[in-house]
């Protein structure tokens, strides 16, 4: 038997390695995402007081922040009384849907120009040393300007509302610290070319025309490539729409038949369990009714735009509209469609941030709700990558005693480990000699669900590759380091 | 206030003082700075930090707990040159690797002064190595939350926050390394909102934090965040 080491996976967030196991007759045996970091985060907020919990666990990630930070303020919402969704002031809701619709579009843009875009404009299998965004840079430099302005824009709407563009720290129990001035409001609004919303509306359209190009010129390799059956979840709001920052739970599996209908996430944990693996310091979450073995689901834009009925602003809404045409309104599960889905939740992003940027309550200065202390509460958000649990518990001095976190890219496990074994069988089975491009497009799957391996640490552009192949008797007998 | 007047030299500058005043305030009196951490208006100083050492007539002392007195007339006192600058760093490394301060999840970041301090004196990387000190946290009184990790043993909190009778809310127990400020739980049930925000707002670092509020005040309007440590008394003494 041989074994294909691939480590690190590149142009993702944080460090991970895939093992590929081939018998004597090149057949594909095993396949496997380890997911080696591991962060202890839930261990040593225990003790902190609760009120330190969003500043505190953001810290796991460089790239979504505010993600983590939203759903534990979500959670603390809860605990300090002031209950959730509709419990804030409309200032406090809508300063923190400001900030997260500010990060989903910068996470988006980031993950498609910067990480995902070398693959699909350069070739997965073109020459390593250009397939980064210093190469789409040196070919495409509009592009890459775009790419960086999008994320420019996206993290800028993040200082105006979280007071730093990572790590910030504008969501507080029961609400927001601050407002959006109108000098603010007007930069976002009516600011110079490019840093402007309607330049951003208009970019992420043509960002969403340059995947339909690629998808148009190579039908087949998207629609065939890493596609296998999955049930979908996320947070839906309460009449069936799109909606990033609240809602409830819905599942659906493969057939579109919903399998979690729309219930109230305080109780996630009668619907959901994990499952731990020795191989991984992943977990593995699945839907308790379903069970362990069929139980997994996809998470993230592919499975939002699954278990959503309709996106509530009209230019996502007419893309949505196409997208869910092209397999007959049943759900998707290409995984290259990803993308597709991706660039549609950019747009939208970018029309909620007009839209609120329109908004007077967000000058309102009533920021903060409170209520009667509850000793346990659950946040829920939709982060980029997909759906995002926090939980705590505190003690009768404010201290935590319990957190569980279920990070986005936890969910999505199962996905990426079928994603991997299903690109490693179309590409490796019977081959003797396994090229770079083909361990590439294993990458190119797992980079498709933008997952954060860590929720740490993020590498931009090439990490050293390390490929290391074994017989049968695992003995190494070829290593590859780019 | 004495009559008599103490002359002396700061860096050169000539300086003119009330004999009994300390050395800190007498310099602010005359529009010099020394950088300080105890140090706290209307109350006895008490040479805790050792951030305002000045060299007086050559022999490192605290600013704060040296009179101005007949004995330093014509005294040469030098405060910003590049040797006790170093020693000051070194002070403020060593209060760092002493406890357990992780400014990025801390309540206090942006108007801590020991942050400020530090970027005062641009440090980046600590020359010592780390103690990592196991030092437990007090949640259990109403107002405050106690955190011992991020204490500097300044005794700003034990000299200033008092009850009507003038008992203090805080002391320290045991001694040397293993010293520990701790806080009467009984005179701390009675603790009003008041009392706690002051003794919050006096801790030059993140150890007294109050209860159920945090974070409130956005990145952009804390203590340090426009201006750095000191620029405040700057402009005071410039007045």
């Amino acid at each position: 038997m041989n074994k294909i080491t691939i480590e690190p996976v590149t142009r993702v967030e944080g460090h991970g390695k895939v093992t590929i196991h081939m018998d004597d007759n090149l057949n594909i045996a095993q396949t496997r995402l380890h997911i080696v970091e591991f962060r202890g985060f839930e261990r040593f907020v225990q003790g902190r007081p609760y009120w330190e919990a969003p500043v505190l666990v953001q810290r796991l990630c460089g790239i979504c922040p505010v993600s983590h930070h939203l759903a534990a303020a979500k959670a603390l919402d809860v605990i300090v009384g002031a209950g959730t969704g509709d419990g804030l002031t409309p200032a406090g809701e809508k300063m923190r849907r400001l900030m997260h619709y500010g990060q989903m579009f910068q996470s988006h843009a980031l993950h498609f120009f910067h990480l995902a875009s070398p693959d699909l404009l350069l070739g997965y299998d073109s020459d390593p040393a250009l397939r980064n965004v210093i190469g789409v840079a040196m070919k495409y430099p509009d592009l890459a300007v775009q790419g960086v302005m999008m994320r420019k824009f996206g993290q800028e709407i993040i200082a105006a509302t979280a007071g730093k563009k990572i790590h910030g720290t504008g969501a507080i129990p029961g609400g927001i610290n601050k407002n959006l001035s109108i000098e603010e409001r007007d930069r976002f609004l009516h600011g110079a070319d490019p840093l402007n919303i309607e330049k951003m509306i208009e970019w992420s359209l043509s960002a969403l025309e340059l995947f339909k190009g690629y998808h148009k010129a190579n039908q087949s390799f998207v629609d065939n490539f890493a596609v296998f059956p999955s049930n979908h979840l996320s947070l839906v709001r309460k009449d069936g729409a799109l909606d990033l920052y609240h809602g409830v739970l819905r599942a659906v599996d493969k057939d579109g038949k919903k399998i979690l209908n729309d219930v109230e996430y305080q109780d996630y944990y009668k619907y959901i369990n994990e499952e731990v693996k020795s191989w991984s310091y992943m977990k593995f979450p699945f839907l308790t009714s379903i069970g362990k073995k069929d139980g997994w689901y996809t998470v993230g834009p592919l499975a939002r735009l699954n278990t959503c009925d309709f996106i509530p602003t009209p230019l996502a809404q007419k893309a949505f509209e196409e997208y869910k045409a092209y397999t007959g309104g049943k759900p998707n599960n290409m995984s290259l469609h990803m993308h597709w889905a991706r660039l549609i939740e950019t747009i939208h992003a970018a029309e909620m941030i007009k839209q609120l940027l329109n908004d007077t309550d967000l000058q309102s200065t009533d920021l903060v709700t409170k209520g009667t202390k509850q000793s346990q509460g659950v946040g829920i958000i939709e982060a980029p990558r997909g759906t995002l649990f926090h939980h705590y518990a505190i003690n009768e001095n404010d201290q935590i005693t319990m957190a569980n976190l279920i990070v986005s890219t936890t969910n999505n496990n199962e996905s990426m480990n079928r994603a991997v074994n299903d690109v490693a069988n179309k590409m490796m089975t019977g081959q003797k000699v396994i090229t770079e491009g083909m361990k590439n497009a294993v990458e190119i799957a797992i980079r498709a669900y933008d997952p954060c391996l860590s929720c740490a640490t993020h590498s931009l552009g090439k990490m050293p590759l390390d490929i290391t192949m074994y017989d049968s008797n695992n003995n190494e007998i070829d290593h590859y380091k780019s | 206030m004495s009559d008599n007047k103490i002359k002396f030299t700061i860096d050169g500058k000539e300086c003119i003082a009330d004999e009994g005043l300390d050395l800190w305030k007498a310099a602010m009196l005359n529009g010099v700075f020394i950088p300080y951490l105890c140090h706290m208006k209307d109350v006895v100083p008490a040479g805790s930090c050792r951030i305002c050492t000045v060299k007086v007539n050559g022999r490192p002392m605290a600013a704060c707990t040296t009179l101005v007195t007949k004995g330093l007339e014509g005294a040469v006192v030098e405060n910003d040159t590049p040797h006790i600058e170093e020693m000051r760093k070194m002070i403020v490394e060593l209060l760092f690797v002493e406890g357990n301060h992780f400014c990025p999840a801390c309540e206090k970041s942006g108007s801590c002064e020991l942050q400020a301090m530090a970027y005062r004196y641009q440090m980046m990387v600590p020359q010592f190595s780390y103690n990592f000190p196991l030092r437990e946290v007090d949640a259990t009184t109403p107002k405050i939350y106690l955190d011992r990790n991020r204490c500097i043993q300044c005794k700003k909190c034990i000299r200033s926050i008092k009850d009507d009778q003038g008992r203090s809310y805080f002391a320290f127990y045991k001694r040397g390394h293993k010293l520990d400020i701790h806080i009467d739980h009984e005179l701390a049930a009675t603790m009003s909102a008041e009392l706690a925000q002051l003794a919050m707002d006096g801790c030059p670092v993140g150890a007294i934090i109050n209860k159920e509020k945090g974070f409130d005040v956005p990145i952009g309007k804390r203590k340090f965040d426009k201006e750095p440590i000191g620029t405040e008394f700057l402009n005071v003494t410039k007045e």
